[in-house]
C-alpha cells in the first residue's frame, strides 16, 4: 500500500495527463455542441503537451542555460544531470502553434456551419441534413 | 520543482477542465478554458519549461481565448449540454 502511494505521488503528472486526456476525449465524443467539442479537442492537445514536458522534467535540475557560458573563452564541462532536457520543450513549442492554428480553422468552420444552418448542435444538424 | 504547488495546480487544472466542459453558457466555457490555459502555463513554468510557458501564455491562453470569445459572439451563446 505504501509503495503504491509512493508510485502515485512520484508519477502524479502522468496520472493527471491520463485524466485530462480522458476528459478531452469525453468532450469530443459525448458533447453535442460543436463549441464544446472544440474545447475538448484543445484540452486533449494540452494533455499531450503536459505528458511531453513531464518527460523532460528532472528533480534538482535547473533550466537549460549555461551561466556565463559565452564569455569565458574556454569550454566548460557540463553535467547533464544538472539541467532539464530541453528537447521535448522544443517539440512542444511547435505543438502549441499547431494547436492554435487547428483551433482557428475549427472555429472558422463552426461559424460557417452556424451561418448556413443556424444551429451548432450536432443532433439538430443531422436532422437538417437528413431532410 | 516544488511539489506542493505542483499538486495544487494539477488539481485546479482538472477542476477547470471539467468546468469548461460542464457549464451551459458558452462564454463562461471560453473564459474557463482561458483560465485552464493559464494554469497549464504556470505548471510548465514550475517544471522548468519557461519557453513553453510563455508561448502558452501568449498563444495558448491569449489568442485562443480571444478566438473563442469572438466565435461565441458571432454564433449563439446557448448550448443544450
Amino acid at each position: 500500500m505504501d509503495e503504491l502511494l509512493t508510485i502515485l505521488i512520484a508519477r502524479i503528472n502522468y496520472w493527471v495527463y491520463i485524466i485530462l486526456m480522458m476528459i478531452g476525449m469525453y468532450g469530443i465524443i459525448v458533447k453535442k455542441n460543436l463549441m464544446k467539442k472544440i474545447i475538448g479537442m484543445s484540452i486533449l492537445q494540452t494533455a499531450v503537451i503536459l505528458f511531453y514536458v513531464s518527460i523532460g522534467a528532472k528533480k534538482n535540475a535547473t533550466i537549460p542555460i549555461i551561466e556565463h557560458g559565452h564569455d569565458t573563452g574556454h569550454a566548460t564541462a557540463v553535467q547533464a544531470a544538472h539541467f532539464i532536457n530541453p528537447l521535448p520543450h522544443v517539440l512542444m513549442l511547435t505543438a502549441i502553434v499547431v494547436a492554435v492554428a487547428t483551433l482557428g480553422v475549427a472555429l472558422a468552420l463552426a461559424i460557417k456551419i452556424y451561418k448556413q444552418y443556424n444551429t451548432l448542435e450536432e443532433d439538430e444538424l443531422i436532422e437538417i441534413l437528413k431532410e | 520543482m516544488i511539489w506542493q504547488i505542483e499538486l495544487i495546480i494539477l488539481m485546479i487544472v482538472i477542476v477547470l477542465a471539467i468546468g469548461a466542459l460542464a457549464v451551459k453558457d458558452l462564454l463562461s466555457a471560453a473564459v474557463l478554458f482561458g483560465a485552464y490555459s493559464f494554469m497549464m502555463c504556470l505548471l510548465w513554468a514550475i517544471m522548468g519549461a519557461v519557453d513553453v510557458a510563455f508561448t502558452e501564455a501568449s498563444v495558448g491562453a491569449g489568442v485562443s481565448t480571444v478566438l473563442f470569445v469572438a466565435a461565441v459572439f458571432r454564433t449563439s451563446r446557448r448550448t443544450k449540454d
